[in-house]
């Protein structure tokens, strides 16, 4: 079972809000997916971010995939413990290994993402 | 016995396998239009005639000239090791091995070649490898692109004009290369012009991704490099130096200078200038970038059994991995030429390659007084390595005597830079360590025998 408090998206990213502030990570399903993670690109603080683009790239020792923005907004950081830690994606997913935090532009597009139990049954069906 | 692989009848079968009747149905996607046309070419001649055809052929090349011609492409003297150590057997297999750890050979011999670049030109990650100078100068260029994620990159007119072209091709997908002009008079005349590139990275809307300059430049002046790159990082842009390796032994290195890349040609480190190729493209840049570079990267490491061993690393950045979002679409390896700069550089070692550096530049010095000495002045006051221009009246015409007389008498420039006045009269020449005192006297000789024509022009007609 993943965190419940958390959304999710199709591509294996979840989604934490406070306020109108969004943390953004991937998932533990796909960090497995991914293998182990030796770099992490992340966007510069201030940069706006459109829903659905390419804000980032993850890189593990078998791949590299770019990172889809959940929902639009401004970066106000990415995480960087990650330059030096890249392998906390691995083993702290939903938490220290959380990925970019965004000023959201527009919280109506939370609607649009999954919930735990619907994210749960996208990686049980494979 | 058939020489090609598949016999007629083994296409037969393959095309009933596929359910076709001709090859031609694989290629229906092709807009026609894109086809290749048919080749033209010749019937089939006996062996023995066609053997006497090509030979004639050769036997028009040149052997005798006494060249002074340089323009991006060296002659330097290559230790004999060279060429009988590529001639094993051993290297002739896959340039860039798709399972590579079981090739530990290739493996090291790529990983030497990086470490002795990587000194040479004092920069953290050197690739193996591109096709050739100009090629590696266009990738350099797109990692700026990308590293800054700004479009616009700014080629000062010091660089080889056909390095310049190339890059202009790789930006037609919709980046902006806009070149700096060169000083065209007084004490820096010929290099380039750090006014204008001032103003260049200060146009508003307009953010550089690289500012690229070459040491020496194509005229073979030495460049204010230092300041160059200050400028282009105090726009934020990064700093390309397009380098000559040969010289890094006497020049300083672009790690020393500041530069975020270098690129350049790698012929002059044991490969004979052979026509257009194939030459060795060489890549270099900061640990920053390191996830920004194309080409192979070889680490060294150690194996479960506490051995050394040989990896191929950050394959993730490369097009076999990547697809369409690879560092490049660039997926080959000068293997063997660059194998060919490994023994050239560890057989004649940091000392020779000093000397080799030294002694062309003294033979330039030589070369210079004795063609001053007939009338023929440089061009430019400012410094330079082993390549210079000379002022000739109608230089063309003069360049063409001396051809008659067994004298290459480097580049007419008329040619190479048509668009800059004030090389109309200049030959580009350069000496290295193999030309000699005897060869520069029989320069000097012609061209004071060809300038006492008064008609040359009309001869040249």
């Amino acid at each position: 079972m993943v965190p419940t408090d958390l959304r999710y998206t199709t591509d294996h990213e979840w989604v934490r809000v406070e306020g109108d502030e969004a943390t953004i990570g991937i998932t533990a399903y796909a960090a497995d997916q991914l293998g182990d993670i030796v770099f992490v690109e992340l966007p510069d603080p201030g940069r706006t971010i459109e829903r659905s683009a390419a804000f980032g790239v993850v890189e593990s020792v078998k791949a590299v995939s770019d990172l889809f923005a959940p929902i639009g907004g401004v970066v106000i950081e990415g995480n960087g413990e990650l330059a030096g830690s890249p392998e906390l994606v691995n083993s702290d997913p939903y938490g220290g290994g959380w990925m970019v935090k965004l000023r959201l532009s527009d919280a109506g597009q939370l609607d649009a993402l999954l919930d735990a139990d619907a994210y749960d049954a996208l990686i049980a069906a494979g | 016995m058939p020489y090609g692989p598949h016999t007629a009848d083994d296409r037969e079968r393959m095309l009933a396998a596929l359910g076709l009747t001709s090859v031609d149905q694989l290629f229906e996607d092709i807009p026609v239009a894109l086809r290749a046309s048919p080749l033209d070419l010749p019937d089939p001649e006996p062996e023995l005639e066609l053997a006497a055809r090509l030979t004639g052929l050769a036997a028009r090349n040149r052997t005798d000239l006494a060249s002074f011609l340089g323009a991006g492409v060296y002659r330097h003297w290559s230790p004999a090791a060279v060429d009988q150590l590529l001639l094993r057997s051993e290297w002739y297999t896959a340039y860039t091995p798709y399972q590579p750890e079981i090739s530990q050979g290739t493996l090291q011999s790529i990983y030497e070649y990086e470490s002795l670049l990587a000194e040479l030109v004092d920069l953290d990650v050197v690739s193996a490898s591109h096709y050739d100078g100009a090629a590696a100068t266009a990738e350099a260029a797109l990692m700026t692109c990308r590293a800054t994620r700004r479009e616009r990159v700014l080629i000062s007119r010091g660089v080889h004009p056909q390095y310049r072209e190339t890059v202009r091709t790789y930006f037609e997908g919709g980046l902006q290369l806009d070149e700096i002009p060169l000083i065209a008079d007084g004490d820096a005349a010929g290099t380039t012009d750090l006014a204008a590139l001032e103003r260049m990275l200060a146009e508003p809307g307009r953010p550089v991704a690289g500012v690229i300059a070459a040491q020496p430049d194509f005229l073979g002046l030495l460049e204010p490099m230092p300041e160059i790159g200050r400028l282009a990082h105090a726009a934020g842009a990064l700093f390309v130096a397009v380098i000559e390796p040969v010289s890094l032994a006497v020049l300083a290195p672009p790690g020393a200078y500041g530069a975020d890349i270098a690129a350049g040609e790698g012929q002059p480190l044991g490969i004979a200038p052979q026509y257009g190729g194939p030459y060795l493209g060489i890549l270099a840049s900061t640990d920053a970038l390191v996830r920004q570079i194309p080409g192979r990267l070889v680490g060294m490491t150690s194996d479960l059994d506490g051995k050394r061993a040989f990896v191929m690393t950050m394959r993730a950045r490369e097009q076999d991995i990547r697809r369409d979002k690879a560092a490049s679409n660039i997926c080959t390896n000068q293997a063997l030429l660059a194998l060919a700069a490994s023994v050239y550089l560890a057989t004649i070692g940091p000392h020779g390659l000093r000397d080799v550096a030294a002694l062309g530049a003294s033979r330039a010095a030589e070369l210079e007084a004795a063609l001053a000495a007939v009338g023929a002045k440089r061009l430019h006051p400012g410094p330079y390595l082993n390549e210079f221009v000379v002022l000739v009246p109608h230089a063309r015409a003069v360049h063409r005597r001396l051809l008659e007389a067994g004298i290459l008498a480097g580049l007419v420039l008329a040619d190479a830079e048509p668009d800059d006045p004030t090389l109309t009269d200049g030959l580009l020449v350069c000496a290295t360590e193999v030309t000699t005192s005897a060869e520069i006297v029989r320069f000097a000789g012609a061209l004071s025998a060809v300038l006492a024509h008064a008609d040359i022009p009309a001869m040249a007609r």
